[in-house]
C-alpha cells in the first residue's frame, strides 16, 4: 500500500495576526509567528503511518511551498512518514486549481515503491479553506473521493469511511485507488520520539520545480476581521472573584 | 439566472441553505433552486417561504441517499439547459463538496467561505471570503464566466419572501460511477446531554486545567448551568477529552450565550470557534493571555482552585 499525504506549511501565531504593508500576506517576521502543519493534515499523516504499519508499503508527504517547508516535512517524517517531496515555490500563493494539478502530477509519477493506492489530504487548508484540492485531484486521477472523513478502516482494498452528520455518523465505502480528505479528530497524532527525529534527518526529501500557472481564484488583498477591540473587565483575582462570577451568571440569565 | 444548490438530509433542509437563496435573490430577480433526491420534495414548501419560485427536483432510482458526484451531475444538466451565471450554495460539508465536484468537472475556479459577491463583466467577478477560520478576510477575483460560490454559514441572514414553489421534476442521466460514493449506512446519533453546537452555556477547559481530572469540576459547572463541556485542541491531542468537544477552527463552531474559557490561552484558531459567543468569561493565571482581548470578563488566577469554589457557590445560589 503506497500512500501519499498532501500537507502544507502554514504560519501560526500565538496571538492576533498582523498583515504585511501591502495587505497581501500575513506578516511572519515577528517573533511570535512560527510555522506548522494543519491538524487535519497531521491526522492524515498519522493515518498513513498507521496504515503502513498495518498493511506494509510506504508513505510519502508532498508539499507545494517554499524550500523551508522542509521543516514541516521533517516533522512528519519524525512521526513515521517515509519520505518527502517539495514542489518548490517562491512563496507566492498558488490557487487551488494550480495546487491540485501540481500535486496530481506527483501522484501520477508514483513513488519509488510503485504507484500510489491512496492519497490523503485535509478537507480544507488551514489558511485558505478552499475545500476543493482533494476533489480536483480525484477528478484528474479518475479516482473516487470521500471528504470530511473522521473514521477510516481499510480492508481488502476497500476503504470504509465515516463522517459526521449532526450527532450521527454516515458511512461510505470506496475501492482503492482513491482520494480521502480527512478532519482533525480522525485519530490522535503521535508526538515525534527522539529516535524518530534522528531517523527523520536521514530520510529522503526531493525537490521539484514547475512553472506556476495564472491564478483563476486571484487574491487581491487580505484584511483583519473587523471586531470591536475588547479588553476584559477583570472581576478579581483567585477565589475572591467567585461571588462576582455568580452575579454575572444571574445577570445574563443562565442561573 | 442564479442556480442555488440546496443541502438537505433526507428531506430536512440544512438551515443555512436558505441563506444562499437570500444572497442569490439580492443579486438577481431570476433564481432557480435544485433539490437532489426524491426526499427533497419534503423541503419544497419551506423553500417557497424563502422566495423560491422554480425548484428543480432531480429524481433517479439510484438516488436513495446523499451521493456527492450524482448531485454535481444533476446540477451540470441544469448548467447546460438553463445557463446560469452563478451557482450558489451553503458552505456545509455537503455544499462545499458538491460545488467542488462541479468545479473540478468544469475545470472552473470556485470560491468557498464567501461573505459577499459582486458580479463583474467579461468573466471576472469579485468575492470577499473568510480565511483562517474567519480571523482574516480575503478580497479575490474569480476568473470565469460561471461564478461558483459557497457561502460561509451564517454570513447572510435568510429573509422570508413568498415564492411560487413550482416543482420541475427531472431524471438526470446518471451511471453507476456517479453513485459509487454515497451514504451506505448510518451509525450513532441521538447523543445524550446538551449538544455542543446548541448549548446556551459552554464551560471549556484548556491546558491550564491540568489534566483529565481537571474536567470533573468543569463537568459539574456545566451541569449546574445546563450547559455543555468544551475544550481546546491541546486537550484533545493529549487525549484528555474526545474530539467531539473541541471548540475552534478544526473543531466545532459555537455561539452560546455564555462561554467560560478556563486555562485557555485564546489562540486565533480557538477563537475562530467561539468569537460570536454573547458573553465570554476567561479564567487564566496570565493577565496578558490573548484570550483577554476577546473575553468580556476575566478572573486572574488558578482555574484548578477557582473552579471548585465556583461550583459550590453556583450550587448554593441555585438552592
Ligand atoms: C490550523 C490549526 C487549527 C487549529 N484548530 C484548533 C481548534 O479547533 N481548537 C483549538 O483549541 N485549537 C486549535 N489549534 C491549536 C491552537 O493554535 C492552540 O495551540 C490551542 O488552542 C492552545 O490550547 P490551550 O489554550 O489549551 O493551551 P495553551 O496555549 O498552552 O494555553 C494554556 C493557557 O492556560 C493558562 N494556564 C496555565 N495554568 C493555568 C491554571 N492553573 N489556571 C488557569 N490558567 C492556566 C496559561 O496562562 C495559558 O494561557 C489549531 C492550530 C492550527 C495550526
Ligand atoms: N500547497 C499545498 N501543498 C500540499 N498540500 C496542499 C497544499 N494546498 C492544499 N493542500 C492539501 O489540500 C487540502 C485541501 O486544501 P484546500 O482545498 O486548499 O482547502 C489541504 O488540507 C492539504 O491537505
Amino acid at each position: 500500500m503506497n500512500i501519499a499525504v498532501c500537507a502544507k506549511r502554514v504560519p501560526l501565531s500565538g496571538g492576533r495576526w498582523e498583515l504585511t504593508a501591502d495587505n497581501l500576506d500575513i506578516d511572519t517576521s515577528g517573533a511570535s509567528v512560527g510555522f506548522t502543519t494543519s491538524p487535519h493534515e497531521e491526522c492524515a499523516a498519522e493515518a498513513a503511518v498507521q496504515l503502513v504499519e498495518q498493511l506494509g508499503g510506504s508513505s510519502t508527504v508532498i508539499t507545494l511551498g517554499v524550500a523551508d517547508s522542509e521543516e514541516q516535512i521533517r516533522s512528519l517524517l519524525a512521526v513515521g512518514v517515509d519520505r518527502g517531496v517539495i514542489i518548490e515555490t517562491d512563496g507566492s500563493e498558488w490557487d487551488p486549481q494550480a495546487t491540485a494539478s501540481a500535486l496530481t502530477e506527483q501522484i501520477k509519477a508514483g513513488s519509488p515503491d510503485g504507484a500510489y493506492d491512496l492519497v490523503l489530504l485535509g478537507t480544507e487548508a488551514a489558511d485558505t479553506a478552499d475545500f476543493q484540492v482533494g476533489i480536483r485531484m480525484a477528478h484528474a486521477l479518475g479516482w473516487p473521493v470521500v471528504t470530511n472523513v473522521k473514521g477510516m478502516t481499510i480492508d481488502g482494498g476497500v476503504a470504509r469511511c465515516e463522517r459526521a452528520v449532526g450527532s450521527a455518523r454516515e458511512v461510505y465505502e470506496v475501492t482503492l485507488p482513491a482520494v480521502i480528505t480527512v478532519k482533525d479528530g480522525l485519530n490522535i497524532p503521535r508526538y515525534p520520539s527522539v529516535p524518530g527525529r534522528i531517523k527523520a534527518r536521514k530520510k529522503p526529501v526531493d525537490t521539484v520545480i514547475i512553472e506556476k500557472p495564472a491564478a483563476r481564484l486571484e487574491k487581491v488583498r487580505l484584511d483583519l476581521a473587523v471586531e470591536e477591540a475588547r479588553s476584559a473587565e477583570i472581576l478579581g483575582t483567585g477565589v475572591d472573584a467567585v461571588p462576582a462570577l455568580v452575579e454575572i451568571f444571574k445577570n445574563i440569565g443562565v442561573l | 439566472m442564479i442556480l442555488v444548490l440546496v443541502d438537505h438530509d433526507r428531506g430536512v433542509l440544512d438551515a443555512t441553505s436558505v441563506q444562499a437563496l437570500t444572497a442569490a435573490r439580492a443579486l438577481d430577480s431570476d433564481v432557480e433552486v435544485l433539490l437532489v433526491g426524491a426526499a427533497g420534495r419534503d423541503a419544497v414548501a419551506e423553500l417557497a417561504t424563502y422566495g423560491a419560485d422554480t425548484i428543480h427536483l432531480a429524481v433517479h432510482d439510484t438516488l436513495t441517499d446523499y451521493a456527492p458526484l450524482a448531485s454535481a451531475k444533476a446540477a451540470l444538466e441544469l448548467v447546460s439547459s438553463r445557463s446560469p451565471r452563478g451557482i450558489f450554495t451553503t458552505g456545509t460539508p455537503r455544499g462545499n463538496e458538491v460545488l467542488a465536484h462541479i468545479a473540478a468537472i468544469l475545470d472552473a475556479p470556485m470560491a468557498a467561505e464567501v461573505l459577499s459577491v459582486t458580479f463583474g463583466d467579461a468573466g471576472v467577478h469579485e468575492v470577499v471570503r473568510n480565511r483562517w477560520g474567519g480571523n482574516l478576510t480575503e478580497t479575490a477575483r474569480v476568473h470565469n464566466d460561471l461564478l461558483l460560490v459557497a457561502f460561509a454559514p451564517h454570513a447572510i441572514r435568510a429573509e422570508n419572501a413568498t415564492g411560487a414553489g413550482n416543482v420541475n421534476e427531472f431524471t438526470p442521466n446518471l451511471d453507476a460511477a456517479d453513485t459509487a460514493v454515497r451514504v451506505i449506512d448510518r451509525t450513532g446519533g441521538a447523543a445524550t446531554g446538551v449538544g455542543l453546537a446548541e448549548a446556551r452555556v459552554i464551560v471549556s477547559g484548556g491546558r491550564g486545567v491540568g489534566g483529565p481530572e481537571g474536567f470533573d469540576v468543569i463537568e459539574q459547572l456545566a451541569d449546574l448551568l445546563s450547559g455543555a463541556v468544551g475544550c481546546s485542541r491541546v486537550v484533545t491531542s493529549n487525549g484528555w477529552r474526545p474530539h467531539s468537544e473541541q471548540v475552534g477552527q478544526t473543531g466545532t463552531k459555537v455561539a452560546p450565550d455564555l462561554y467560560i474559557a478556563c486555562g485557555i490561552s485564546g489562540a486565533t484558531q480557538h477563537i475562530a470557534g467561539c468569537r460570536t459567543s454573547k458573553t465570554i468569561i476567561a479564567i487564566n493565571t496570565d493577565k496578558d493571555a490573548p484570550i483577554m482581548g476577546y473575553a468580556h470578563y476575566a478572573v486572574i488566577g488558578d482555574a484548578q482552585t477557582i473552579l471548585p469554589e465556583l461550583v459550590a457557590a453556583t450550587r448554593a445560589a441555585k438552592e
